[in-house]
């Protein structure tokens, strides 16, 4: 278990302001902020790169804050990848074992769990970005780390790489590896993280499990910054080619979706979900009868919560609001499109 | 218009400068014959000279270098009160006086110095000995491969460093393995730069050490004591001994991967 206490570090100008974060084992555990927030100087915090002003960091009930980088037992993979340019692959995953006589059977796995083999020896230019990030990735395991940093890992990586690259990242995690992860990108944090914590300009403003905090954010910043309120957990199924999810095993929500069956998120944009005041025919497959529980004014317009029983949260502009003459109790029916529904396999 | 005969200037102008480089060279080499070549190649004075010459450049090459690789890393890492100054004193070699430098090392070397009573403990001079040469050699040349290696270690990234510290190496094994290997090129070239510096070194040697004599030095005597006739041909195998190895080496290191940091 790796522990942070009242962690602070001024670092060129930027201050990671008391810090305290339990990270458990098994966990893959995402940090989530956006450029600047400070996640990666935390994380190389960690790594032991650089020394807290303050406070404790602890790895397995031993206090490791001022350990050196090489005793802590911390993997951490770069960003830019860092793969030693002048080595080929091969020697890249070979760098952490010396003088080790199963060396070359421990790479053939890992590079077989990656996926690289055909690439072992290549030097790293010839390397493509998903290619370079798989070395770096095995690079580290094979030094059998406690705890797994990875710092944006997916970022730079097109689409179809992510999906790849992620998968192979819950396979790590549920092998038992310990991770931490750095991302700006929630969708990253909904698909991967068992828990969650949010930072924004040095402090941790959220931590949970990733439903509690993608549900209710603590704050308005989170809430803004993820722009979810519309949030469920749910079960996808395909029946006949068409797709729904079912969520608390009840409410079926219809979507477009190419994904497998199985357990994620499905996210709705408030602002994709429209108001009548009776049921009204369209070609939206999703209509629910419900009861206006809240009527919030935000910066673009009024929020309403619908209880149908399940609660949506509806952005409706206050010109709206005032013609249809809603309020709280009103009775109303909320409509969206199978493809205003995005769902996010966990 | 204003353009091309700006351009036509330059090109003057760089013309006139490459001439002025290799036109004495060159003039050089026509103006002596092959059997005076010959001859003087066949001289063992020549021989012993240009042998001398080659060998303690390089043995006193390949020693500071130990020395100076780590101090060129140290700079070009780490942040330290005065470090200009001491950039600085790397540098002053290379502006002040050769013969002033010869002085001075003579001062630090002879009977009288601290260092030459040790030595004499052991009855040896070092006054006119190799070591001398060396000593000499080293003082005008070892700034050329502390800046050269500093330049190669600056560029190599520290997150390489540091990936390589995270994943369990020590600074010294982190240092050979990452470090070195990424700033081959410059320590080469620096490596190149300081052995050429010192073979061709005369002011500094020749008085810390007129005997055994180093072909610079031999020039000198020849053309005193016989005229340009005879020191010409010795000029001209030098010269080419010189470049042949300077075109050697440097082939050597540009065949050498140039990894980009």
């Amino acid at each position: 278990m790796l522990k942070l206490k009242n962690i602070s570090k001024s670092y060129k100008g930027f201050a990671l302001a008391d810090i305290s974060l339990e990270i458990n084992k098994g966990d893959y555990f995402v940090l989530l902020g956006n450029s600047g927030s400070g996640k990666s100087l935390l994380l190389e915090l960690i790594a032991g790169l650089i020394n807290a002003n303050s406070g404790e960091i602890h790895l397995n009930n031993k206090n490791i804050t001022n350990s050196k980088i090489q005793k802590r037992n911390i993997g951490l993979v770069f960003q830019d990848y860092a793969l030693f340019p002048h080595l080929t692959v091969r020697n890249n995953l070979l760098f952490p074992i010396r003088k080790n006589k199963n060396k070359a059977e421990k790479a053939i796995k890992i590079a077989e769990l990656l996926n690289i083999t055909n690439l072992l020896e290549r030097f790293p230019e010839k390397l493509s970005g998903g290619e370079a990030q798989r070395v770096a990735l095995g690079r580290t395991l094979i030094t059998n780390p406690e705890i797994l940093l990875l710092d944006e890992p997916l970022s730079s990586l097109d689409v179809q790489l992510r999906g790849g690259l992620r998968h192979l990242l819950k396979k790590i995690n549920r092998q038992g590896q310990t991770i931490v992860h750095v991302t700006h990108d929630y969708d990253e944090a909904i698909a991967l993280a068992s828990r969650v914590a949010v930072i924004d300009n040095g402090k941790i403003i959220q931590v949970g499990d990733t439903e509690s905090v993608f549900k209710n954010p603590s704050s308005e910043f989170i809430a803004n910054f993820i722009g979810l309120k519309n949030f469920f957990k749910s079960v996808l199924h395909t029946n006949n080619g068409k797709s729904f999810v079912l969520i608390n095993n009840s409410t079926k929500i219809c979507l477009l979706s190419d994904k497998k069956d199985g357990e994620g998120f499905v996210m709705i944009r408030s602002e994709d979900i429209f108001v009548y005041d009776k049921y009204t025919e369209s070609s939206a497959l999703n209509n629910f009868e419900g009861i206006i529980r809240d009527a919030v004014p935000s910066r673009l317009g009024i929020e309403i919560s619908v209880e149908t029983p399940l609660i949506f949260w509806v952005l409706i502009t206050k010109e709206s609001f005032e013609r249809m003459n809603l309020g709280e109790g009103k009775k109303v029916w909320i409509s969206f499109k199978a493809s205003a529904v995005k769902f996010l396999k966990t | 218009m204003k353009q091309s005969l700006f351009n036509n200037i330059t090109l003057l102008f760089s013309g006139l400068i490459i001439l002025f480089i290799v036109g004495p060279l060159l003039s050089m080499f026509i103006s002596t014959s092959g059997i005076d070549l010959f001859e003087t190649a066949k001289d063992t004075d020549v021989q012993d000279s240009i042998f001398l010459t080659l060998k303690v450049s390089f043995i006193t090459t390949f020693v500071f270098a130990f020395f100076a690789i780590p101090f060129s890393y140290f700079l070009a890492r780490y942040e330290f009160p005065l470090k200009k100054i001491v950039q600085g004193i790397i540098d002053l070699p290379v502006v002040i006086p050769h013969s002033a430098a010869g002085i001075a090392i003579l001062g630090f070397i002879s009977r009288d110095s601290t260092l030459g009573k040790f030595s004499g403990l052991f009855s040896f001079d070092i006054v006119g000995s190799p070591l001398a040469i060396g000593i000499a050699m080293a003082f005008v040349s070892v700034p050329f491969l502390i800046n050269s290696a500093r330049d190669g270690f600056a560029n190599v990234s520290v997150r390489l460093e540091k990936a390589a510290y995270t994943l369990g190496a020590s600074q010294i094994r982190t240092f050979f393995t990452i470090s070195i290997p990424l700033a081959w090129k410059n320590i080469l070239s620096g490596f190149i730069m300081m052995f050429a510096r010192g073979m061709s070194e005369f002011g500094a040697v020749i008085i810390v050490a007129y005997h055994p004599m180093v072909t610079p030095v031999l020039i000198y005597e020849y053309f005193g004591a016989y005229g340009l006739k005879y020191a010409r041909p010795v000029s001209v195998i030098f010269v080419t001994v010189s470049l042949v190895f300077f075109v050697l080496l440097r082939s050597i290191s540009d065949r050498k991967k140039n990894v980009e940091a």
